[in-house]
């Protein structure tokens, strides 16, 4: 597999460690009420869809920035690669607008 | 039909006419005491075992393709009972001792081979750990062998024992592993299963769960609705896919591992040798191929095929481990979908949906866990309790704090 990095361009997917599942991003709120079940189902519990996945990789191999890759699970096909830091950014912002 | 050696000479002196087909092909009723859902290894124990041993009547087992087509037909064919923890190492040897008697009980031969696994061991570290796994093992009935370097020269001369970068130091033998014929336990199941009245329906794909409240009244399939007083899913790989139809999500992540064979051999490798100092795993089967496996690929996948990095670095470990390898040619390599659980231990319980049971999570472990697992599901699905060697296997030991992590590794399913 090809992942096509923003700042570097085509790499080898051997040149990174894989994470898994992108909504490790959003850790749940630990002083909220309930965060224990939030937390057991933050860290144990995966939609693990067959199709469209959102996932974390990281470039270890390389700069050492994490990616969240949009990849197909079912034909490994990569359908989207965004800088982690740029979808962390964004989604607050998303947020906040809604 | 019995298999006999008297059979088989009177079939082969008229022409080999009189043998049947193994199981029926019935057409789905209309409604069962019990549904299973997956016929690979494991759905096919649980309906046998519940007909025979738990007097369940009207069973059927719904397959989305043929029988044995999943991961029982893909496997590397590895039994063993030689795990550390509690919650696991009676199961194990449950399993192991089931292996035991198998072929006798289905008059069905499985070629239940008990030719060894040794674990080899490269630092002190992995000797002491060896040592701690060995004694729990001969603690739960088990049995096990520290050996030395010498001990594994003596048994396996050709392993690289002049310039490896890591020098075995030893080896953790468990004699009474070895390999089964993989594809013939599901059809042995089958055969056991069909003789006893279960319905083994194969093309009918399950698309959804009739539940009512929360109660589980049946399954929508491609063949039709069929109802069911109990439904287990026993789906292996799909797990995530299938338990979602139920509004389930799972402590579980589907990943792909890949798996060859080389052209067949003179007999060689004895035994089963595991690297421990890289992921390489090797045995030769009866008909001389070695066969061999490594690690995941490590990303989530639903393709029943890997990638080319991963066939690199098994050839790589294999080649440090075995110089010899590198003259015989590849012949196939495969890949097959693990329900990789979130502590690499596997689940055999109840959900919170009443008459919905659930068993998967079985990582690359679940081939040798075959009869145990088809036994203590089909306890489980007859009685609502665990069988006694499975009380650990609980959908929501996340949550108590009862995980069953051999490795350590905590929550990341690629690592166990
Ligand atoms: C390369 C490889 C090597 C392995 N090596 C070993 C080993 O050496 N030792 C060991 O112990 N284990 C090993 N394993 C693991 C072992 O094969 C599995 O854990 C075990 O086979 C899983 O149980 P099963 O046989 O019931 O699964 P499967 O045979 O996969 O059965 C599940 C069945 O469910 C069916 N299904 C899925 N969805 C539906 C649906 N919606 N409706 C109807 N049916 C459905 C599938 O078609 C399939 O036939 C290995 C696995 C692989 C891939």
């Amino acid at each position: 597999m090809i992942i096509n990095h923003p700042l570097l361009g085509p790499r080898d997917a051997q040149e990174f460690t894989y994470l898994g599942d992108a909504s490790l991003m959003n850790r749940p709120d630990w002083q909220a009420e309930g965060a224990a079940k939030a937390f057991h189902d933050y860290l144990y519990l995966r939609d693990n869809p067959a199709g469209e996945h959102r996932e974390l990789w990281f470039h270890e191999q390389g700069d050492r920035s994490w990616l969240v890759v949009t990849r197909n699970t079912v034909t490994h096909e990569i359908l989207r690669v965004e800088l982690a830091r740029d979808v962390a950014l964004a989604e607050p912002a998303l947020e906040a607008a809604q | 039909m019995r298999y006999s050696a008297l059979r088989l000479i009177k079939e082969s002196l008229t022409g080999h006419k009189g043998w049947q087909p193994q199981w029926r092909d019935p057409a789905p009723q209309a409604a069962y005491d019990y549904v299973i859902i997956g016929g690979g290894g494991h759905g096919l124990a649980t309906a046998y075992y519940l007909a025979r041993q738990f007097g369940g009547q009207r069973i059927a087992v719904l397959e989305k393709g043929w029988i044995g087509g999943g991961n029982v037909g893909r496997n590397t064919t590895i039994i063993r009972s030689n795990y550390m923890l509690d919650g696991n190492e009676p199961f194990y040897e449950f399993s192991m001792k089931l292996w035991e008697g198998l072929e006798q009980e289905l008059n069905y031969n499985a070629m239940v081979s008990q030719r060894g696994i040794l674990n080899l061991v490269h630092t002190d570290a992995q000797r002491d750990a060896a040592r701690r796994r060995g004694n729990a093992m001969i603690l739960n009935g088990s049995d096990a062998e520290l050996l030395d370097t010498g001990g594994v020269r003596a048994m396996y001369p050709f392993l690289n024992f002049k310039d490896a970068r890591f020098p075995i130091k030893g080896g953790l033998l468990h004699r009474r592993g070895g390999t089964v014929r993989h594809d013939a336990v599901a059809w042995g199941y089958a055969r056991g299963a069909d003789m006893r009245g279960v319905d083994i329906i194969q093309n009918c794909e399950v698309t959804g769960f009739h539940i009512e409240g929360s109660t589980c009244l049946g399954v929508e399939t491609t063949r039709g609705f069929i109802g069911a007083k109990k439904v287990g899913v026993s789906v292996a790989g799909s797990s995530s896919r299938v338990m979602a139809m139920a509004g389930m999500r799972l402590p579980i992540e589907s990943h792909v591992l890949q798996a060859f064979v080389s052209e067949g051999l003179k007999p060689f490798i004895p035994g089963v040798i595991t690297y421990g100092a890289g992921h390489f795993y090797c045995s030769q089967s009866d008909k001389g191929g070695l066969v061999f496996g490594g690690d995941l690929d490590m990303y989530n996948s639903y393709a029943q095929r890997g990638n080319l990095p991963v066939v690199e670095d098994v050839v790589e470990s294999g080649m440090s481990l075995i110089p010899a390898l590198g003259r015989a040619r590849l012949l196939r390599g495969w890949g097959g979908i693990m329900d990789m659980s979130m502590d690499g231990s596997p689940f055999i319980d109840k959900t919170h949906i009443e008459g919905l049971y659930f068993n998967g999570g079985w990582c690359y472990g679940g081939f040798k866990a075959t009869p145990a697992a088809g036994y203590c599901f089909a306890h489980l699905l007859k009685t609502d309790r665990p069988h006694e060697t499975a009380t650990a296997y609980r959908l929501d030991r996340f949550l108590t704090g009862h995980m069953i992590d051999e490795k350590g590794q905590g929550a990341q399913p690629n690592l166990h």
